[in-house]
């Protein structure tokens, strides 16, 4: 029957005429709980045709859990969802891909060795017989491409495709069958400007033929610009759902942290001297970071900003002795510096680089929490055998001062709660009395309260005078708490931000490359 | 947050709390409660199990493996292997028969020849340690291969230096490294004091020293060692040359037993090895480990093949068969215990 349908009428349904008041899809009451922790609780949200309804949260906030249970790939802990009115099988990927739910995935879900044909009719093949149909296939692939206004080839392998062309790929995937609902979660964390004007105008083309759009993002920018109704999320719970021209920017900032900025962040104090403590000329990273120099100040806060891929990770691991580097020079105090891995760096430079990972390259977590405190300066709790009663001593210190909730200092660290590891490893880097450190997104997936925490923590370390660098993607973060922002794009250094010039517009022109002149970046 | 997190863990703890329990116990005291049950078993069989000369007997065939077990264990914990100890056993012992018999024909004194004999033993056991290490590690090749391709070299070498015969220790010359095996001092033969020796040394090195800690740590997640600015590689080596020494060590003990050196010696040690670290308790797959959990191991394979000689209940060519159950019996007890 379903078959029928895709075959004959166009890509995209009409919004049901019987009864536009009836959301398309509604989540109710939905609450998610991943053991011990609940990424969701008691959340009520729903999606009209035709309407474009922005989620908006700070990372962890469970935007990305709510759309994976609203597409049927995971099943609420409690709650239903309903499709027109109607509950449905929850965690059924299969029936609400039947009902046109689409999800689009922030890492693209494409077969990266099979064309773009294939891939737009993957599991879903026309058939004639036994055989593919390689002719309706061909036909109608060319219509979606065109629909989404993608200039690619049929025939071109994904693999060799750019990563915006993969994107509007994946999305001419999504309607190739019939789509009622259309979810896409931070679509343009990977895009320029330029291909992601090319994206609004795409989604608000659906939108304007009854396609219910679910857009999550943390780019106030462009939720201002696209949609008709914003919902807040924050730690799992829904703050609010207003209509989208009744949120000022700053209202809508104020209701994803829960507070107002001043107290979010700590005071910013601007640092005390001028001395430079690290200078780096002409650093490169073979095949990440292209000829870097910048220099970092006592007691200063600076950010490392830019899009995802455009070498700061590589940049600091390169720096710090983890990743092999072709050239470049690194002064210490005026004092240039030798050394061929991180021990040696973190002796000479008097340095600590924190990991993005936190369970990949952070903690062990299968080793209790003192035991993960010491590792990194272990030399430091005796030379030869370790002292225990010390360890113990100095993190029930840091226990103290961190405000670490933990009950049983024997369990693995993979039982505490992320903000809670989070500061095991600010204690953990802390044990050698560093410098400088280096906070590679330091509050990802972590809790608005930890959150405002770490970032009253960074500022108090800085007015001690170690410097910090901060790489983050969460723009409002690099805003907040740096006195000075450098922003990278492909491989390179394109900026350095002071005082004034240290806001989103400027921030998106230089990581982006293309001039952000739009109306809705000025408001 | 903290007190839902609360209520979910006792909750879970209620559930699971009998097989939880019985899981800890036998994961924890499991290869001890084995060897007791092994120990009564044997008594009741044959009367003459407990008595001291086969104890001293039990305990001083443990010795070799035993040693062995030990350094298998600092491999284990780092998360790589060593198939090639037995080979390495028989590469050494075939080397120092050779030299000892040609310093002791020269014309130097027995005894000055048998501890040179003996230096380049433990200095051939580092070496070959430290040759395992660097394949795996600056080779970047995994340690499971490196020790296959090493086992199958020392293998060859020493039928090739045995020319597919047999190497021979000097019999006079014998007769004067003899008391390294079998003599006893306060009781205890030598061997036994040399593995007791070499598990207390053992035991405090993994539980006690940063070493330890960096080997466990490195066998649990490599990744967040190196971002610990831990010398993961270095780690790994050391792990590997403390097992060529243990296996030098072992093998100084065993010329002067058989006083000779074939094609067949040491076969399969590896195997016993690795066994009696994995019956012990130690996870295979690295991070966590435990050296008396080792000795305990090697006392059980030790002591199956001794019931079996002292009584005729099973058959000892079904020797084997019996140490296999005991393996997989102790890693399914492992994964019980491993899934919370």
């Amino acid at each position: 029957m379903l078959a029928e349908e895709q075959s004959s009428s166009p890509a995209v349904v009409p919004p049901d005429p019987v009864s536009p008041k009836v959301p398309v899809l509604a989540g109710k009451e939905i609450t998610k709980a991943f053991g011990p922790v609940k990424v969701l609780e008691n959340v009520t949200l729903d999606a009209f045709g035709g309407e474009i309804h922005a989620i908006v949260g700070e990372n962890g906030a469970g935007k990305s859990t709510l759309m994976k249970i609203f597409a049927g790939l995971l099943d609420p802990t409690s709650g239903e969802v309903r499709f027109r009115g109607e509950a449905v099988e929850a965690g059924n990927l299969r029936r609400m891909e039947q009902l046109g739910v689409r999800f689009i995935h922030q890492e693209l879900n494409l077969a990266e060795d099979l064309r773009v044909v294939e891939n737009l009719f993957l599991g879903e093949e026309p058939r004639r017989g036994l055989f593919l149909d390689e002719g309706r296939m061909r036909a109608k692939g060319k219509e979606v491409l065109r629909r989404v206004g993608a200039d690619v080839d049929l025939d071109a392998r994904v693999s060799a495709l750019r990563i915006s062309e993969k994107q509007l790929v994946e999305i001419a995937k999504a309607i190739s069958q019939q789509a009622t609902v259309l979810i896409l979660d931070e679509p343009t964390a990977v895009l320029t400007q330029r291909e992601a004007d090319r994206l609004f105008e795409i989604i608000e083309s659906f939108a304007a033929e009854g396609v219910s759009i679910l857009y999550i993002s943390h780019r106030l920018e462009e939720v201002k610009r696209l949609a008709t109704r914003i919902s807040i999320l924050r730690d799992g719970r829904l703050v609010a759902t207003r209509r989208a021209t009744e949120l000022a920017p700053s209202e809508i900032v104020r209701l994803m942290v829960g507070r107002s900025l001043q107290d979010y962040f700590p005071p910013k104090k601007s640092a005390s001297n001028n001395q430079v403590v690290l200078e780096v000329r002409h650093l490169s990273v073979p095949g990440y970071v292209n000829d870097a120099s910048f220099e970092l100040k006592k007691g200063e806060i600076l950010g490392f900003a830019g899009l995802v891929g455009a070498g700061r990770t590589e940049l600091f691991e390169g720096l710090m002795g983890l990743r092999k580097t072709s050239s470049g020079t690194i002064s210490r105090d005026g004092q240039p510096t030798r050394y061929t891995d991180y021990r040696q760096a973190v002796a000479q430079l008097r340095a600590v680089y924190l990991p993005e990972d936190r369970k990949g390259k952070g903690l062990v977590v299968s080793f209790d929490a003192p035991t993960n405190y010491s590792l990194l300066g272990l030399d430091r709790f005796g030379s030869w055998f370790v002292d225990h009663r010390k360890e113990r001593n100095s993190f029930r210190k840091a226990v103290e001062q961190f405000k670490i909730k933990i009950s049983d200092y024997s369990m693995p660290v993979a039982r505490l709660s992320g903000g809670n590891q989070q500061k095991v490893v600010l204690a953990k880097i802390l044990t050698i009395d560093p410098e400088i450190i280096i906070f590679d997104e330091p509050t990802r997936g972590i809790d608005v309260g930890t959150k405002a925490q770490i970032y009253q923590w960074i500022g108090r370390i800085a007015e001690e005078g170690r410097s910090c660098v901060v790489i983050s993607s969460e723009l409002l973060e690099i805003i907040g708490i740096c006195h000075r922002v450098i922003v990278m794009r492909s491989s390179r250094i394109v900026a350095n931000l002071e005082g004034n010039s240290i806001n989103e517009d400027l921030i998106m022109l230089y990581a982006t490359g293309v001039n952000p002149a739009k109306p809705y970046l000025s408001s | 947050m903290n007190s839902a997190e609360s209520i979910e863990a006792s909750a879970r703890e209620q559930r699971g709390f009998e097989l939880k329990t019985l899981g800890r116990w036998a994961r924890e005291g499991g290869p001890l409660i084995a060897l007791l049950l092994l120990i009564i078993i044997g008594q009741i069989l044959n009367p003459n199990f407990l008595r001291w000369d086969n104890v001293t007997n039990v305990l001083t065939r443990s010795a070799f493996v035993g040693i062995i077990s030990v350094g298998a264990t600092f491999v284990i914990v780092t998360g790589q292997i060593d198939l090639s100890v037995g080979a390495m056993a028989a590469f050494i012992a075939g080397l120092m028969i050779i030299v000892i018999n040609r310093l002791a024909e020269f014309g130097l004194g027995q005894e000055l020849a048998i501890v040179a004999g003996m230096v380049i033993g433990l200095v051939v056991g580092l070496i070959s340690g430290l040759a395992n290490g660097i394949l795996s590690t600056i080779g970047k090749i995994d340690s499971f291969i490196v020790t296959l391709g090493t086992m199958g070299i020392f293998r060859s070498l020493v039928t090739f230096l045995a020319n597919g015969g047999t190497l021979t220790l000097d019999s006079r010359v014998r007769e004067t490294y003899r008391p390294v095996f079998y003599d006893s001092w306060l009781y205890v033969p030598i061997p036994v004091w040399v593995l007791a020796a070499v598990v207390a040394v053992g035991w405090v090195a993994l539980t006690k020293t940063r070493f330890g800690r960096y080997c466990r740590a490195v066998g649990s997640n490599a990744e967040v060692s190196h971002y610990s600015a831990i010398r993961v590689n270095r780690i790994r080596v050391v792990a590997f040359i403390v097992q060529g020494f243990c296996v030098a060590l072992a093998t100084l003990l065993y010329v002067p037993r058989l006083g000779s050196a074939s094609s067949s010696t040491g076969v399969l040690w590896e195997l016993e090895a690795i066994t009696a670290v994995v019956v012990g308790g130690t996870a295979l797959r690295g991070g966590s480990g435990r050296v008396w959990g080792s000795i305990v191991g090697a006392l059980i394979l030790t002591l199956i093949g001794n019931i079996l000689n002292l009584t005729s209940l099973i058959s000892v060519y079904l020797n084997g068969a019996v140490q296999g159950i005991i393996i997989l019996g102790a890693a399914l007890l492992q994964r019980t215990s491993r899934t919370r």
